[in-house]
């Protein structure tokens, strides 16, 4: 399988996820400019990226531009055939602009961008609570009972977060999340979309590799382990 | 309109100065010649009151790959056929009255500096001083600076790894917001900020040019006054997003070999770029102001000199290669326009609509050209007596020590600053390997090699304030101390002169005694100037800002991997103190914050000294024989033990063995020179025999949460650490932070 990293103009952690997925998980990756449409080396057992970043400034509702940009109409396409997609924080956001993910994501509950370590419950995390990044300044999870209670009666609640001993508390949640969600995905499981940043956590030289479990067992397998 | 020497003075430009002016021209200046001068030739750009003092400094050294203040930055070889681009800069004024704008755009100008030459930014650090943070006026600067730092670097896509922040009530008017970016370039890949070839065309790229930040660069030339507010056009607006498709854009139009010279428009913006350009290529240029993209309509022939809109470029491009340099811009969907040509006279030529608005000698606005340079007065301040008046035996030992030590952790200029850099992007890029694992200076992967670059912002300004010389030789030590603590070799410098009005003799001597100091510092690291910026009239009615020459330092890793953490490792190692104990409580945070006293001598500090106790660092590290180092500074010697514990809870059983030294000096005072290390007991036979002859002296061992000084039971160290991370936060909340430790 291969990856398609999409660049907009303001993503600022493309190549952080092409690093970690090239170097660190030895995967053959694709980058994809924003303003191409073709998506046709793809197949479904691929998976395309939406990364990191400002994608256009988002001085606007965040990735309410980037949900038209010709390379997400080709992205929406891609979904909706059941290719696998993951966007990671404004790709997250981009991916419920685009209702390819149920819910919204507003601002932090303090008002302020938070970048620090945050420890994760979910797939790929049975055995022990995830240690991964977190950088946003409107990564507050929400949406209403109706569409909460789908998503955990389908299962769709992909990461929470907890404290270092893997307990859901709301002392470990960072940004006033509802129900502590940090990550989602679809009813289909093709889609996925978490505020965190696996890809800050995958090179040994920065101390921690617990993204590569995330990538590894969310995307890498052609099903998704599932806690 | 008649030109005059109060038009001029309207525009900051004395008497003589016009005079010369006219001497230079042969003829008196339009006002839109006159405007061009009075942006040049402020202090801002020109660095007439400062440049001679400046030239003393150590500017040279083998590893310095283009000459100090020759580029926008500088640049020094890492290796591997790379090399490190870093420059600080202040953007101290338009702070005081816009926090957040003045913040943001500081961040974006100092970037800019970086990649106008080529480079990819890969981390910035910033250094912040505020008047006390009890105050509503420093927690509305704060956080409007803190936001626009947050707001830029992160939309930017450049972590904030490091950087200081202190409170001081000297600040309360003029706060200080000095940024700092680094960056990575392949040797042979840099671009000049050089106009050549007469025929060339010159194009200007980036945001359209509105008139926001007219004047910006002599209005950051004086005092901030009550009036001061009124000059609010004279602060720019920031557009990060723009600036990151500047970046990405230039970097990429370099590739194609089109570009001759490129320099970023900053302070004076159209006018300082082109004439700095032309004079250092000995050339002119013809350029049609009407064909600059505006954001405004009827833009005057000075208003576009003069604006500082952010987010531009002036770039000069081989003839005939326009429409690679377009192609690229266009991708970006970036403004890119043909505004002019370079000429062969040496003569700026600017026109409107065909009319002539302004004829200039590049040479004789710039820096180092015809721009004044003065010598100025200076004698020793006046409250110089009351430092020499302190005699440390009038203050008396306190009897609990722990009661001291509980509220010394909770002094903001001690207690941990995660309020502040929480809110900063610090680990994008994947380049920031302290984040899981912390060093005294920040540890950055330069990215494609294996090495690692050591950072750090540092300033007691304090310090300085006592002993202008031994306080900037003592800024200068402790950055170099900080990365070799690091595991790095100290590589040069960049600095960030802060200092009130110069035309105030008391002033003056703060500045030229700062710059001796630190001159031989250098010198003694060997660690150049590569470059930097001076801010004068950091100054208000009620007086000048504490003297604050922010030292930015670069050293290098060999591998990433070879760095040296600060915490703690294991339960059971002993930890030593490298260099000697000492009861000096002068200029301490707790003499100053705890005891009240304003003057008092500068800390121990000898310059040798210092010097011995990095070469002997350096070897520990190499030899491996320390699990961990954490230099002593602010909070003394029991605040450094604390730190070296947060990270894994881990606390300490230390006792100080010299009855002769007086306790609180002991455990709080700031003497310099001084190491913390931790060693694991299979490991002190080779550390004693790596130290040799060199002082040092045992204090005890980690323990596994317990804090023991003396033979007494001070709390667990998370409740400690709970007091350490919590205090700037309940003070900005208005919470008592000061509640009995032992309750915890």
């Amino acid at each position: 399988m291969k990856f398609g990293v999409v660049v907009f103009p303001g993503s600022n952690c493309d190549r952080d996820m092409q690093e970690a997925l090239q170097n660190d998980l030895k995967q053959e990756v694709v980058m994809l400019w924003h303003k191409d449409k073709d998506l046709s080396r793809f197949t479904t057992n691929d998976c395309i990226i939406l990364p990191g970043g400002f994608s256009y400034g988002d001085y606007l509702r965040c990735g309410a531009i980037a949900r038209f940009s010709p390379m997400m109409q080709s992205v929406i396409d891609f979904a909706n055939s059941g290719g696998k997609v993951l966007g990671v924080c404004n790709g997250f956001q981009i991916l419920c602009e685009s209702h390819l993910l149920p819910g919204v994501l507003l601002r932090n509950a303090n008002q302020q961008f938070i970048c620090k370590n945050v420890y994760l419950k979910g797939v790929g995390g049975a055995d022990k609570a995830l240690k991964i990044p977190i950088a946003h300044g409107e990564g507050r999870y929400f949406a209403d009972e109706a569409t909460l209670n789908e998503l955990e009666a389908n299962n769709q609640v992909i990461y929470r977060y907890c404290d270092e001993k893997g307990q859901i508390t709301a002392a470990a949640n960072p940004n006033g999340a509802i129900r502590n969600i940090a990550g989602i995905c679809n009813k289909n499981r093709n889609v996925f979309g978490m505020m965190p940043h696996p890809e800050r956590a995958c090179t040994s030289a920065l101390g921690n590799i617990d993204g590569r479990i995330i990538l590894k067992t969310l995307i890498m397998q052609p099903q998704p382990a599932f806690v | 309109m008649e030109i005059t020497a109060k038009t001029a003075a309207q525009l900051r430009i004395t008497e003589e100065e016009f005079e010369l002016i006219k001497e230079r021209l042969g003829r008196t200046p339009n006002f839109t010649e006159l405007c061009a001068f009075s942006g040049m030739w402020s202090e801002h750009c020109s660095y007439k009151n400062s440049i001679k003092w400046l030239k003393t400094l150590p500017r040279d050294g083998s590893k310095m790959l283009v000459k100090a203040g020759e580029e926008n930055a500088g640049l020094m070889d890492i290796g591997d056929g790379y090399g490190v681009v870093f420059k600080i800069e202040s953007h101290n004024h338009p702070s005081a009255i816009e926090p957040f704008q003045g913040a943001a755009t500081g961040v974006g100008g100092i970037h800019r500096d970086i990649f106008t030459m080529g480079a990819r930014p890969i981390a910035s650090l910033n250094s912040l001083r505020f008047g006390k943070l009890e105050e509503a006026k420093t927690q509305h600067l704060l956080a409007g600076v803190v936001h626009g730092i947050s707001h830029y670097g992160n939309c930017f896509g450049v972590p904030t790894v490091g950087g200081e922040v202190y409170f001081e009530q000297k600040y309360h008017t003029n706060p200080l917001v000095n940024a700092m970016s680094v960056g990575i370039v392949k040797n042979g890949e840099t671009v000049s900020a050089t106009a050549k070839g007469i025929g060339n065309p010159v194009f200007f790229v980036g945001s359209a040019t509105g008139k926001d930040g007219i004047g910006g660069a002599s209005f950051a030339s004086a005092d901030i006054t009550a009036e001061s507010a009124e000059e609010l056009p004279a602060v720019q607006v920031g557009d990060p997003f723009q600036e990151k498709k500047l970046l990405e854009a230039c970097l990429e139009v370099l590739q194609t070999g089109a570009v001759v010279g490129m320099q970023d428009m900053g302070a004076a913006g159209i006018i300082c770029s082109t004439s700095e350009m032309s004079a250092k290529g000995e050339v002119g240029m013809r350029i049609d102001l009407e064909k600059v993209p505006t954001r405004q309509k009827n833009m005057k022939a000075w208003e576009l000199l003069l604006s500082e809109s952010q987010e531009r470029m002036l770039m000069v491009v081989e003839k005939g290669k326009e429409k690679e340099v377009l192609d690229v811009f266009e991708k970006w969907d970036l403004p890119c326009s043909e505004i002019g040509e370079v000429t062969g006279d040496g003569i700026l030529r600017f026109y409107m609509h065909g009319v002539l608005e302004a004829e200039l000698p590049a040479y004789d606005l710039v820096l180092g050209g015809g721009a004044p340079q003065y010598s100025r007065n200076y004698i020793q301040p006046d409250y110089f007596s009351k430092i020499e008046a302190f005699n440390a035996n009038s203050i008396e030992v306190p009897d609990d020590l722990r009661a001291v030590a509980e509220k010394l952790v909770t002094i903001p200029n001690i207690a941990s600053k995660k309020a502040v850099y929480v809110q900063y992007d610090s680990m994008v890029g994947t380049g920031n390997a302290s984040t899981n694992q912390p060093s005294d200076a920040a540890i950055v992967i330069a990215k494609p090699t294996n090495k690692g670059l050591a950072l750090t912002t540092d300033c007691n300004s304090r310090y300085v304030f006592a002993n202008p010389y031994k306080g900037a030789m003592i800024a200068v030590a402790e950055a170099a101390r900080n990365i070799v603590c690091s595991g790095g070799a100290p590589l040069g410098i960049t600095n960030c002169l802060n200092f009130g009005n110069p035309y105030d003799p008391q002033v003056y001597y703060q500045f030229v005694e700062a710059i001796k100091g630190m001159g031989e510092a250098c010198r003694r690291f060997d660690t150049p100037v590569t470059g930097g910026n001076v801010s004068f009239y950091n100054q208000n009615p009620d007086g000048p800002v504490y003297p604050t020459p922010t030292i930015g330092m670069v050293g290098v890793l060999e591998h990433v991997n070879d760095k040296m953490t600060l915490d703690f490792k294991h339960a059971g190692d002993t930890i030593y103190l490298i260099g000697k104990s000492s009861g000096d409580i002068n200029s301490s945070e707790y003499l100053h914050k705890i005891q009240g006293v304003e003057f008092s001598p500068a800390p121990q500090f000898d310059l040798e000294t210092e010097f011995m106790l990095q070469e002997k660092v350096a070897a520990l590290i190499k030899a491996r024989v320390i699990e961990s180092a954490h230099d002593v500074s602010e909070g003394g010697l029991f605040t450094a033990l604390l730190e070296s514990g947060f990270n894994r809870n881990l606390g300490v059983d230390v006792v100080a063995t010299d009855y002769n030294i007086r306790k609180d000096g002991y455990w709080f005072g700031e003497a310099q020179s001084r190491v913390v290390v931790s060693v694991r007991s299979n490991k002190e036979e080779a550390f004693k025999r790596a130290m040799g002859i060199h002082p040092f002296e045992e204090l005890g061992v980690v323990t596994t949460g317990s804090v023991e000084i003396d033979g007494m039971e001070w709390g667990h160290i998370e409740a400690w650490k709970a007091l350490y991370d919590n205090a700037i936060q309940n003070i900005i909340s208005g919470q008592e932070s000061g509640h009995a430790l032992s309750a915890l």
